[in-house]
């Protein structure tokens, strides 16, 4: 007489913590997820096409407005492809500059990360304590290139601008703080009786299925699996610098979360000795005037804040790409949302899609 | 007019009155009052412009949530829905009708005020029964609101609240034996005659059974810990989520007031009621009970009465501490941890105050 069916629920695209655009229609039975599926393309520009139709240098503007919280990333992979292209020697300073930028970005990434996880949870005072210190690296993208959030910084051949004066010192006075701040997030969270139950064993994807998945980034490296394409392909300077990669064991929430806040002191790690041994000399090689890479194509990758990120670039000779298209790293980490989402709780659906640190606008392009 | 008349019906009334007033009013600034802490704790400032300090922030409050457009949602049931917000908020405003605020009764133009509105031999059961009423509101919302996410935010917070009604009891009981009487001014004259407060009652201070309370009381209220059905970042809006304007703010006074009552009740149980801070050291109780020796009795009231209102003040930012630092919980853990972890430990601390009763005599 009394029977249970299944009720199937919209995580709408407008709700508070789904980060973005993202609509996950949920099958549940009384409380448990039967299944979760994501569907996006609420936040889609066209970026790809709009690759196709720029010149290289004008697509730079839109690469980071993908990403928008990794813009530099997005930024140097892009450029970086297009330099493969044409054949162009990046200059020894331009390189550690983009190293040093790239890290500042991942750390803000990561705070902005750490922010909304936290809040999602309900740990509200996170999210500003993360959100002062991301002030500070927005601070010296500002001064560096004139916007906090799109930087757009970066130049085909090298940089656009040096460092301009007291943006070292200011750099290295935020890195002293940033230990003592990162421990505060600890404190608050690590050992948090509350904090623990609604993490461990939340969202555990083993290593061998993430990579079947084609996850990258702190996601795989939290369920144990040692690729970071900073070590493995190494781009820009990456080959000189001494820096760990922090690997998880069980592959779920918890470690996630210990992963990213461990490579945010390897980024720090990473900055610090940039900014010791950055290298004087020109910050901009030879390029041509126009930008006409000869035919051929070049898939370059970066080891981005959410996973690689990558670019597949076909030139045909003219000023604009024959084909542009963007690998996206939560675009494929996404994927993995009912594998992660299944069989566990509501609530745990906005701890497994703030873990997985998705941004709709690199999902969406 | 006939002395009995005025004594029953006319003192009571304008007790009533008072209590109620002032109660609203304090209950529209603990609002102000958690933006403002909270925000501290943040690093932010919280509201500033409408007023000093924002100090007329809830009147701005006040006055939106009546001026805003009172949604019904199609096809919910009218009479329930409207009943729902009233009938959450007259429990917590009737269970103040026990609450002593002070020690000392005063004489106002010939008659005799008592600083309670009145003082029933079961206080305490009367105040665990009517605060249990509340959870029908949060039922008939959920339910008259036909609408997927108030009934599982309703139905997750009914049993919420009924599961930690059970530890709330327990703690409760053990004061009820270490005092003797259930009624509230009962308790707080035998902490004065024990000479400590029962939280410091020696030899087993009643630490647990405060902890419990609180926690038990947190639940309760909807706070935070506890407060996934309500959670603005949670899958579902909560019970009140189709309300709009008056009736919503019903909702959030209802919840507030519950804040406050819980804050009333920890402070009569455990912490002495309207007996000044004295911190143990003796003989300093007689000078610090009446601040205003002048005014004789009614100075020894108001004396009480700051006394009561900083003790009050300390359990209302220990809420508000507790929701600006601790992530929520899960809704099976908040199940597990009320019946599976604050239900033996309530039933122990039980036994414990028994065995050290019987030992002490």
């Amino acid at each position: 007489m009394f029977g249970t069916s299944e009720m199937e629920i919209n995580l709408g695209p407008q709700h508070p913590s789904t980060h973005g655009v993202l609509r996950v229609k949920l099958s549940l039975d009384g409380e448990r997820i039967l299944d979760a599926k994501p569907i996006i393309g609420y936040l889609h520009r066209g970026c790809e096409k709009l690759g196709e139709s720029r010149a290289f240098p004008q697509a730079i503007v839109y690469t980071d407005r993908m990403d928008y919280v990794a813009a530099v990333n997005e930024n140097i992979v892009y450029v970086e492809a297009v330099e493969r292209l044409l054949g162009v020697e990046v200059p020894p300073r331009a390189q550690y500059m983009r190293v040093i930028l790239s890290e500042f970005q991942r750390i803000a990434s990561h705070l902005v990360w750490l922010a909304t996880h936290a809040l999602d949870l309900g740990a509200m005072s996170v999210f500003l304590y993360c959100f002062r210190e991301r002030e500070q690296i927005l601070d010296l993208f500002e001064g560096y290139c004139g916007a906090r959030l799109t930087t757009n910084a970066v130049r085909i051949g090298g940089m656009y601008e040096d460092f301009p004066e007291g943006w070292v010192e200011e750099a290295r006075r935020f890195l002293e703080i940033l230990p003592a701040r990162l421990d505060e997030y600890h404190k608050l969270l690590t050992k948090n009786r509350i904090w623990l139950e609604r993490t461990r064993e939340v969202g555990v994807i083993a290593g061998d299925v993430a990579l079947d998945y084609g996850v990258t980034g702190p996601c795989l490296r939290a369920s144990g699996v040692a690729y970071d394409s900073r070590k493995a392909i190494p781009y820009a300077a990456y080959r000189e610098f001494e820096f760990d990669i922090p690997l998880g064991t069980r592959g779920d929430t918890y470690d996630r979360y210990l992963v990213r806040m461990e490579e945010m002191r390897q980024s720090r790690r990473i900055i610090l000795q940039a900014l010791d041994r950055l290298p004087d000399g020109e910050i901009r090689g030879k390029t041509p005037r126009r930008i006409r890479p000869p035919k051929g194509e070049v898939y370059h990758v970066n080891e981005g804040p959410r996973g690689e990120l990558g670019v597949y670039l076909v030139s045909d000779g003219t000023d604009n790409a024959y084909r542009c298209r963007f690998r996206s790293p939560c675009f494929v980490n996404l994927q993995a949302l009912p594998e992660l989402c299944r069989g566990h709780l509501v609530a745990d659906v906005v701890a497994v899609i703030g873990t997985l640190d998705i941004v709709l606008g690199c999902i969406d392009r | 007019m006939s002395e009995t008349v005025l004594k029953s019906v006319v003192v009571p009334a304008l007790q009533i009155a008072l209590v109620v007033a002032v109660l609203l009013g304090c209950v529209a600034y603990l609002v102000l009052l958690e933006r403002k802490i909270i925000a501290f704790m943040q690093v932010r400032l919280g509201p500033r412009r409408v007023g000093p300090h924002g100090l007329l922030q809830p009147v701005a409050d006040i006055l939106k949530l009546l001026l805003k457009e009172d949604i019904l949602p199609a096809r919910a049931d009218r009479l329930v829905f409207y009943l729902a917000p009233v009938i959450l908020l007259l429990p917590a405003l009737v269970a103040f009708a026990v609450i002593p605020f002070s020690g000392t009764p005063v004489r106002v133009l010939g008659v005799e005020v008592r600083p309670w509105i009145t003082d029933i031999n079961v206080g305490v059961l009367f105040l665990l029964a009517i605060s249990s009423l509340g959870v029908y509101g949060i039922v008939m919302a959920g339910w008259a609101s036909n609408s997927k996410y108030p009934l599982l935010g309703a139905l997750r917070s009914a049993a919420q609240m009924v599961s930690y009604e059970i530890p709330l009891g327990l703690s409760v009981i053990s004061i009820l034996m270490l005092a003797q009487t259930a009624s509230l001014v009962g308790i707080v004259r035998a902490q004065a005659e024990d000479g400590s407060w029962f939280l410091f009652w020696m030899p087993y201070p009643q630490i647990v059974g405060l902890f419990l309370y609180f926690v038990s009381a947190i639940a309760e209220t909807n706070r935070a810990p506890f407060d996934l059905p309500e959670a603005e970042t949670e899958l579902v809006a909560g019970f009140h989520t189709e309300y709009s304007g008056m009736k919503f703010a019903f909702f959030f006074l209802a919840e507030y007031a519950n804040m406050i009552l819980v804050a009333c009740i920890v402070t009569v149980l455990f912490l002495g009621g309207w007996l000044p801070i004295t911190l143990g050291i003796p003989g300093l109780r007689g000078a610090l009970s009446n601040l205003l020796p002048f005014w004789g009795d009614a100075g020894a009231a108001l004396t009480g009465l700051l006394w009561f209102g900083i003790k009050v003040l300390v359990v209302l930012y220990l809420y508000l501490w507790i929701r600006a630092t601790f992530p929520r919980y899960r809704y099976d853990q908040l199940m597990r941890l009320g019946w599976k972890w604050l239900i033996p430990l309530g039933l122990a601390h039980l036994v414990v105050t028994g065995i050290v009763l019987l030992a002490a005599h």
